[in-house]
């Protein structure tokens, strides 16, 4: 039996390292994957967190979906353009890695000096989960019942966006 | 034993910089868009985390819709993406200021 932390650990550092490496490659390609190999160890980290339903759609639609996307764009758009010239030096990356560290620093601070789980607790401990039949069963009766008018509104949202994405793609506009 | 709650909260900090950084420093607007997913799916890992620890399943329908919301987001900024390559024949952003003039 392994311990969650050692886990927790290695997930991070792979979703850290997949990350790190995505904005430094210079083939978008290789970005794309890059990002594959952060999305999916995000997706462990939230089945470490009891959250199977989302780990499933963070591979189903996140992986699945929307990095494929990705692929056909940067395909489509393809290599024989220009090669985009990064910044290689310039005042601009330093000063964002700086503007980066401070947001760790501060996100990190506010962790530190506020009391995180002594906030309101809610009424799904894990037991009531366990009863309400597990996970999946328990978020889908709170989406479908709590949640359902932000939720039909989310369809209405994702129809909106293809009928927009079919326009907008249109080759006359 | 489960990590702390800070340890995710701190990765997620990490993630989100990582993404902020991206969207500063890179000019290619594929990857730019990316970096801005990254800071989406670091936001996702904060709500599972306290959805966890709070012992709230708010936080993880939170998740759903943030995910609808970045799927729907691609979609339409990949449409706008194609649609600018083919009018300017570039992806570089510093090029893509037509709305200035």
């Amino acid at each position: 039996m392994i311990a969650m932390e050692v886990l927790f650990v290695l997930f991070a550092l792979a979703a850290l390292t997949g990350a790190v490496l995505m904005i430094a490659v210079r083939n978008p390609v290789h970005s794309v994957l890059f990002m594959l190999l952060t999305f999916v160890n995000v997706a462990a980290m939230f089945v470490l967190l009891n959250a199977y339903f989302v780990a499933v759609i963070q591979v189903l639609v996140y992986t699945g979906a929307i990095l494929v996307l990705f692929l056909f764009v940067v395909m489509l758009l393809g290599q024989q353009r220009r090669p985009v010239p990064e910044v290689v030096r310039s005042v601009q990356a330093p000063v964002a890695i700086l503007v980066g560290l401070a947001l760790v620093v501060e996100v990190v601070g506010v962790v530190v000096a506020s009391a995180v789980t002594a906030g309101h607790k809610g009424h799904d401990t894990p037991q009531a989960i366990a009863a309400a039949g597990g996970n999946v069963q328990a978020l889908g009766q709170q989406l479908y019942t709590t949640w359902l008018l932000p939720f039909e509104v989310a369809s209405v949202l994702l129809l909106v966006a293809a009928v927009g994405a079919v326009f907008l793609a249109k080759e006359e506009i | 034993m489960t990590p702390p709650l800070e340890w995710y909260l701190v990765f997620s900090a990490l993630l989100f910089a990582i993404g902020v950084v991206g969207v500063l420093v890179r000019r290619h607007v594929l990857v730019i868009l990316m970096s801005v997913e990254l800071m989406l799916n670091a936001s996702n890992v904060a709500l599972a985390a306290f959805s966890r620890y709070l012992n709230s399943m708010a936080g993880q329908v939170f998740v759903v819709f943030t995910i609808t919301v970045a799927a729907a987001e691609a979609a339409v900024a990949l449409a706008i993406i194609l649609a600018l390559a083919r009018h300017k024949d570039t992806v570089d952003v510093r090029e893509m200021d037509i709305l200035k003039d």
